[in-house]
């Protein structure tokens, strides 16, 4: 049984108000003065805790939302008076990719690091586009699980990073161990946070937040140098993404991480090759922006001998970047993974993928479409109650307060965050069967395209789809 | 209708002496429609009556209305709040009994009730929960006048998007009473009984635990007075169903939680589970508030803890082991049809076929979207295919294999109309199982928080004793007799455009669907 991946959590409540998707409108010019009053009843107590929570407010900048839109109290109020509607303000949260429910199950596995329940069924569109065009295979009496029996227990989201060696080899009659390569406990990394949302005060958070879960943060060489951090507790779980522009890390720092990544360019090969001889052991990555050229240029990057983690990136919706008619992540993914199975390569290379990763299910989906591990940005934003408004500009009001995060606060919102999605990646890999996150890697028979499913079952009723 | 009725004789000679003893008598419930109306004070509506205080209390309004919008209590002088659930709203402007326009003080008003936006979701609409509420209330589907869109939801695929092309003129002159809607459940043609159920669906299987005493009571009295089934779902065999055995399905699931000697003989059928389709690859999962005393004694648990059923049977990792368990079965039961509870992996036609050769009758496929309890968000979405494609998988591998006739498939999971279950069945099923819409006739607005805290607060899927003393069994039992007579007058009614006799006419005729989204041009 391998070693357990425990992550502590503890709940972190929200530093701002909630933002929930009811409101209760009260006319009260009309109440009958029954004194039954459902309000008493309401099964929550939300309105004996909104009246505290208004008592209590500081500033009239947010309302009380927490309604959990049973309907009772509007349908028993002796005349009628309560009207349930949508929050405005939830409505407005995010875009048409990262919609109000994405973000507010976020707030909440952040808040509580659980796996979000709730009843009464499925209560979405029937598919969708990028991620939801695809759904997960489960197992069945005839194939109960593809490893053999087994508990979640056993279940490891391990992967490795770099690359591993092909055979096994002996140098001096023991196993010659090839250190180009690393293993973190999770199939994510954390991306650096987008330009429009970095902060000074993310950088620490994110980097402790790495060290707790086991995982890889990003690192610009602007952060360097830490201030007031352990140094030697943070770098393994760092990795800078080195930049011509920016300054240099001092070597002897460079030296204790064990991913560091790169930018593209004519001369990557020439780099990767110069910063493996000076950082022997070190695992380099090459960043690819998934534009009108990213998936032909990760293919070629990948049949390079010194080319051993490819980090394909997104726009933040998970789009080809600057193109008319974008591909999505997904099927950029398919085909970089195919490409190289084609080529004979795809063990050569780690292939990283991010952009457009909001949900856990997302993680899961992207690996099963061929990538080693995905990296994330956004939700770690939205952990901290981001509402991904686009104000993030000195001097505009910040909704969530993240130019003034507590690092505590941070560290604890993200760490539960990743914890639930590692439990949820736990779910969907105890209902396919799989023992190993690294042999979910491409493997799409655990899959169901929607495209295909139409074809197999009204294709060849209906015709052709329009 | 004759029910299939059980008699002691027979039982004498296939239970054994100590299930016999204690055999209650049966219960019989009368299939009588009847008005049901809802619980809440304010039920809600499409639209909003607004009468001002300019109102003389002339009457002509509650005279007008051939809806019962306008009521006025015998002895009162005062009209009552408008009954806006009953209103048709704007289509009522063209005749002339509108309401409105009759008014001598123009005191009343009709607006457009904004909670709509609220209320519902992709795949149930506010049309459909009003619609279905309406047919709980009535017993009949709501005349075209109300205008609501509740034979598809809003989901954009899957039943959403299929059609039924009925042909101008119903293709013979017969009459509606001729149509029989009823199917059998045993084909196998073995030693165990011929069951047939009056309608092509019977109700899923919801623990006692998952829903309340009251809930489940109806379920069962309405699986009597409709000759079909309710099944006990994982939690065990509530004392209180007994006199419903002959209607009761017992689910032996993967936790085995109240499964006995004697609930698994007390029945016609029983269930093994397998997979659910709400949460497909994991197991059952009771919260731990909803692990009640009564709750923790059937399923012989420790208080408040949450209760989780592994996945999947850990006895089970082949068909040869899936046969065993339905001859253990079989031959606890000597009368009972088994049925087989599975999901819906890319393989499930393969699973269906295994299950047929192990000896089941009923193969029940469950689809990704459907369930009514707790279930994790992630798995809702992604685990499993949508039972759409499922059906028509299963229903062409067992045809292909020349078992089709043999076995009885039934399909559940995101079945929410009778046009569902239509579709369904002309996709290849031979009837359906549902559980929200049940749920939805006693008043559920599907807030999705049946897991949270003491559970529904709706009063349907709680074991919470307050919350669940809400409901009362009489009103539980009429609204659910009532949906399903709604539903199968429906039913009867596409049968009838179509020139069927019987439901079982309809199986596998997609010819006679048409998909919006598809060119529609393949010869069949």
């Amino acid at each position: 049984m391998p070693e357990k991946y425990p992550i502590e959590t503890k709940p972190v409540p929200p530093r701002r108000p909630r933002v929930g998707r009811f409101g209760v409108v009260d006319w009260r010019e009309d109440c009958a003065r029954c004194h039954n009053c459902v309000k008493k009843a309401c099964v929550y107590d939300r309105y004996r805790q909104e009246a505290e929570y208004v008592r209590t407010l500081e500033a009239v900048d947010a309302l009380f939302f927490e309604c959990m839109g049973c309907f009772s109290c509007v349908q028993n109020c002796t005349k009628g008076l309560l009207r349930l509607v949508v929050n405005p303000v939830y409505e407005a949260l995010g875009n048409s990719y990262w919609t109000p429910d994405i973000i507010h199950t976020t707030w909440t596995q952040a808040e509580t690091a659980k796996i979000p329940v709730s009843g009464a069924g499925y209560r979405g569109p029937f598919s969708g586009p990028g991620f939801d065009s695809m759904w997960t295979d489960m197992s069945e009496i005839v194939r109960p699980t593809r490893d053999g029996i087994h508990g979640r227990e056993y279940i490891s989201t391990a992967v490795d990073i770099g690359r591993k060696p092909a055979y096994l080899a002996f140098e001096d009659k023991s196993f010659r161990i090839d250190a180009s390569c690393l293993s973190i406990q999770m199939p994510l990394i954390l991306d650096l946070p987008s330009p429009r949302h970095t902060l000074p005060k993310l950088g620490p958070a994110l980097r402790e937040a790495a060290v707790r879960t086991d995982i890889i943060a990003m690192s610009g060489p602007s952060a360097w140098p830490f201030d007031r951090e352990d140094i030697d507790r943070i770098l393994p779980h760092t990795a800078f993404c080195l930049n011509p522009e920016q300054p240099v890390v001092p070597p002897q720092s460079l030296a204790k991480t064990r991913l560091v990544e790169t930018y593209d360019g004519p001369d990557v090969a020439d780099r990767i090759k110069r910063l493996k001889d000076k950082y022997p052991g070190i695992v380099v990555s090459v960043r690819v922006p998934l534009d009108a050229n990213g998936v032909q240029r990760a293919i070629d990057l990948a049949v390079l001998a010194e080319v051993e983690v490819l980090h394909v990136v997104a726009d933040l919706n998970g789009n080809q970047i600057g193109v008319e008619k974008p591909l999505f992540l997904k099927d950029m993914i398919r085909r970089i993974h195919t490409t190289l199975i084609e080529k004979g390569v795809r063990d050569e290379v780690t292939l990283i993928a991010g952009g457009g990763i909001a949900l856990p299910e997302h993680m899961a989906k992207a690996i099963i479409c061929g990538a080693d591990l995905v990296s994330i940005d956004l939700p770690l934003m939205i952990a901290l109650e981001c509402h991904l408004c686009d104000h993030c500009k000195p001097g505009l009001p910040c909704p969530a307060r993240l130019d003034d995060t507590p690092l505590d606060y941070a560290v604890g919102r993200m760490v539960n965050l990743i914890a639930a999605w590692h439990d949820q990646l736990i779910e969907v890999m105890g209902a396919m069967g799989m023992r190993e996150v690294r042999r979910l890697r491409g493997d799409v028979g655990r899959a169901m395209f929607f495209e295909d499913l139409e074809e197999e079952t009204f294709g060849k009723l209906f015709g052709k789809r329009k | 209708m004759a029910s299939f009725s059980v008699k002691e004789s027979d039982l004498r000679d296939i239970l054994p002496a100590n299930t016999l003893k204690t055999r209650v008598p049966q219960v019989q419930v009368e299939r009588r429609i009847a008005p049901a109306p809802p619980r809440y004070r304010n039920e809600i509506s499409k639209y909003i009556i607004r009468r001002n205080h300019d109102c003389i209390q002339c009457g002509k309004c509650a005279q007008l209305c051939p809806y019962g919008v306008h009521v006025r209590k015998p002895g009162y002088k005062y009209f009552c709040e408008p009954k806006s659930y009953h209103c048709v709203g704007p289509a009522c402007e063209k005749t002339n009994h509108y309401c409105v326009a009759a008014c001598p003080k123009a005191a009343l008003q009709i607006v457009e009730n904004p909670m709509m936006q609220v209320l519902g979701d992709y795949r149930w609409t506010a049309d459909m929960l009003l619609a279905t509420w309406m047919m709980a209330e009535t017993g009949h589907v709501p005349p075209n006048e109300y205008g609501f869109n509740c034979h598809c939801g809003n989901s954009g695929g899957g039943f959403d998007k299929l059609r039924f092309k009925f042909p101008e003129k119903p293709s013979n002159g017969m009459s509606k009473d001729q149509i029989d809607t009823s199917i059998e459940l045993n084909r196998r043609g073995d030693d165990r009984p011929q069951i047939r159920i009056d309608v092509p669906w019977y109700g899923g299987g919801m623990s006692f635990g998952s829903v309340s005493n009251v809930t489940q009571l109806s379920k069962a009295r309405c699986a009597v007075a409709w000759n079909t089934f309710t099944c006990t779902g994982e939690g065990g065999y509530m004392e209180r169903m007994r006199p419903y055995d002959d209607h009761v399905i017992t689910q032996v699931a993967t936790g085995l939680f109240g499964v006995r000697e004697e609930t698994i003989q007390r029945v016609p059928i029983v269930e093994f589970k397998y997979a659910q389709g709400a949460k497909p690859g994991l197991g059952g999962h009771l919260l731990g508030d909803k692990n009640t005393p009564a709750v923790a004694r059937m399923r012989e648990a420790v208080l408040g803890i949450s209760l989780f059923s592994p996945f999947p049977f850990h006895s089970v990792y082949s068909i040869e082991d899936h046969m065993k368990h339905l001859d253990w079965i079989k031959h606890i039961n000597r009368r009972a049809l088994v049925s087989t509870k599975v999901s819906t992996p890319t393989d499930v036609d393969m699973v269906a076929v295994g299950s047929y050769a192990a000896g089941t009758h009923i193969i029940h496929i469950d689809g990704g979207y459907g369930g009514t309890g707790a279930s994790p968000d992630i798995a809702k979405k992604n685990i499993a295919m949508p039972i759409e494609y499922a059906i028509g998988k299963v229903h062409g591998f067992l045809k292909a294999e020349g078992v089709r006739d043999k076995v009885t498939l039934m399909a559940s999971g995101g079945v929410r109309t009778v046009h569902d279950v239509a579709k369904a069945i002309a996709l290849g099923a031979d009837g359906v199982i549902i559980g929200t819409s049940e749920l939805v006739s006693l008043g559920c607005v599907r807030c999705s928080r049946c897991e949270s805290g003491r559970g529904c607060p709706r009063g349907i899927a709680t074991t919470d004793p307050e919350l669940s003393g809400k409901m009362d069994l009489a009103w539980g039992t009429q609204r659910m007799i009532n949906m399903y007579n709604a539903w199968r007058e429906e039913l009867v009614d596409i049968l009838w455009r179509f020139g069927m006799r019987s439901i079982s006419e309809l199986r596998g005729r997609t010819d006679l669907l048409t998909h919006l989204d598809y060119t529609n041009d393949v010869e069949q």
